[in-house]
């Protein structure tokens, strides 16, 4: 696992992500930044059979962004990987675009699921690793979800059910960034402890920090050694991790930076090496 | 021909599909009445009971379809629609992924468990999906058309069935396409549309019409979505009186509400819509409710006379 490129590719996703929310005027900027570190390791390391000239590949690993509004993060990691131009980000939520402002699979290559709803890109990922242990495929299924998005019901129902069904092939992470939109994620409906009660409901956990790359490795790696019922992994992350106004602040949930903040947010991951 | 429930005949499809075609089945607890059962029995590597969690199971057939094998997901109406509507707009309609919503236990004559379970909303929550097919056969041959033709589509189809044992149009539906209407007998004064376990009854109205000295053409709308347009508009011109619909649906939204839909835009025509008039269901027998609520040859007739006192 080669760090400091991990790092480059993170730095861009954030970079990518702030330049398309801000060219939109909208989107999600806070869980965009929290994100991008796992996304660099996913898309940059971890995940194989990851082709742009081939996004289809039936024996990719596949990857669904449950917490489908992070789409800004997801979108600039797609880029930079090489599935579409990165001028193209500028393009999101515009008339004609297919950069809409939640995943849409048709529309976009390497997309590999419609998300936006809570709760319902998880269940769909359950139903992507299920399919692959009765048709005897080796591709993994791995899954973001937010730490607000605990509280949807399905997510407990997914649960149930990737444990049931032993999918050993599924590894979910939760992005704990602590923050939703009405604020802390303890004030508006305390989802905690989320690892506990993955581990309730027969799942093998882990906690990790989501902003070191070693750290998420480790604990997948761990992972992928586990047979028998899927992995969570918690990361333990800061929200609009990078971007020193942004940073633990719930109003830059689902907020896009004015010009002023633009300049300010680029000029903080361009200096950063965080 | 001896009555059968669309459920039995949806089960026995599937059992006899499963050696011909490669697809997923889920189920949500209740195999063994929507009868995913004789499936799961045969080839229980290609099912999976998802228990009392339709949203999940709604979401989790996106997910296999995506990956590229057809999924059939069962359970009763009120929860496959009704519940998961959001999953299935979002989940299934919007990637417009290849998985088959076959609900049973639709319309009243889900009989005493009332209205709770009685879900007469399931036409008109499905129609409104972009790019949902819409399917409500009439009786055994039609469901099993209708389970092979949902397969041949790519794309999301919802299929309605019931519990009641129904009586049987015909021994074959080889000559149905999806998206038009069957024409089962022809007429020139009134038009009956009717889906599901009103066609027969269409039939039997059109039968005492016919003694009236009154013309009656019966179509059997199989498929709801995409409506036969032209059909329906070709007898709106050729029938004098005008048209009736006859659905075990509400008639907010469902065949009714369809029908209106593809002829306003074409001619003036007057329609009479039978089916449940904005209400809930109730508990008693299913037959008993057929009557209660006038689902049957009866009422029919009875749009008929409204149609014909102007």
């Amino acid at each position: 696992m080669n760090i400091k490129l991990l790092e480059e590719k993170a730095r861009d996703i954030r970079i990518g992500a702030i330049n398309a929310v801000h060219a939109a005027r909208s989107g999600h900027p806070g869980g965009s930044l929290s994100s991008a570190d796992l996304l660099a390791y996913l898309y940059f390391y971890r995940m194989r059979g990851i082709d742009p000239s081939n996004p289809e590949n039936p024996g990719r690993d596949r990857f669904v962004l449950s917490k489908g509004h992070c789409a800004p993060g997801l979108y600039a990691c797609l880029a930079e990987r090489g599935f579409f131009p990165r001028e193209e980000l500028l393009t999101l939520r515009h008339l004609g675009s297919r950069l809409q402002g939640h995943p849409d699979m048709k529309g976009v290559p390497g997309v590999d699921m419609s998300t936006g709803s809570l709760g319902q890109g998880v269940s769909a990922a359950c139903g992507m690793a299920c399919a692959a242990k009765a048709k005897g495929e080796k591709y993994r299924v791995y899954t973001l979800l937010g730490d607000g998005e605990c509280e949807e019901g399905q997510v407990w129902e997914a649960a149930m059910f990737a444990a049931h069904y032993k999918l050993d092939n599924l590894i979910a992470f939760i992005d704990f960034n602590g923050y939703q939109i009405d604020g802390s994620v303890t004030e508006v409906m305390n989802p905690t402890p989320i690892d506990e009660k993955f581990a309730a409901f027969g799942w093998y956990t882990a906690v990790a920090d989501g902003h070191d790359f070693s750290s998420i490795d480790a604990a997948v790696e761990k992972a992928l050694t586990v047979k028998g019922c899927p992995t969570a992994i918690v990361l333990r992350t800061v929200k609009g991790r990078g971007v020193s106004f942004m940073e633990n602040n719930y109003k830059w949930h689902g907020k896009a930076p004015n010009d002023a903040e633009y300049e300010q947010a680029i000029k903080d991951l361009e200096g950063g090496d965080r | 021909m001896a009555k059968q429930a669309t459920r039995e005949a949806y089960g026995r499809t599937l059992e006899k599909l499963g050696a011909e075609r490669d697809f997923f089945v889920l189920d949500a607890d209740l195999s063994c009445s929507t009868n995913t059962k004789f499936f799961a029995d045969k080839y229980p590597e290609r099912f999976f009971n998802c228990g009392i969690a339709e949203s999940n199971m709604i979401s989790v057939a996106a997910g296999m379809a995506a990956s590229g094998t057809p999924v059939f997901a069962s359970s009763f109406a009120m929860f496959a629609t009704g519940r998961a509507f959001e999953q299935v707009r979002n989940s299934v309609g919007y990637p417009h992924l290849n998985v088959k919503i076959a609900a049973s236990h639709s319309g009243v004559t889900v009989g005493e468990d009332g209205a709770t379970h009685q879900c007469c909303e399931d036409i008109a929550l499905m129609r409104t999906v972009p790019g949902m097919t819409v399917l409500s056969p009439a009786d055994s041959a039609e469901t099993e058309w209708a389970v092979r033709a949902a397969l041949d589509i790519d794309g999301p189809v919802y299929i309605r069935l019931g519990r009641y044992a129904c009586e049987q149009v015909s021994d074959t539906a080889s000559g149905n396409e999806v998206g038009k209407g069957r024409v089962l007998c022809d007429g020139s004064d009134i038009a009956i549309f009717a889906t599901g376990l009103l066609v027969p009854e269409a039939l039997e109205a059109r039968a005492v019409l016919a003694d009236m000295g009154v013309s009656a053409a019966v179509i059997d709308i199989h498929t709801i979505k995409p409506i036969d347009t032209s059909l329906i508009c070709h007898y709106a011109r050729r029938c004098s009186c005008g048209i009736i619909t006859a659905e075990e649906h509400s008639v907010i939204g469902g065949l009714g509400s369809a029908v209106c839909e593809a002829v306003c835009g074409e001619l003036p025509c007057r329609v009479i819509r039978v089916g449940i008039n904005d209400c809930f269901g109730t508990s008693a027998p299913a037959g008993e409710l057929l009557k209660y609520y006038g689902l049957n040859a009866e009422g029919i007739l009875a749009a008929v006379s409204i149609l014909r006192q102007r």
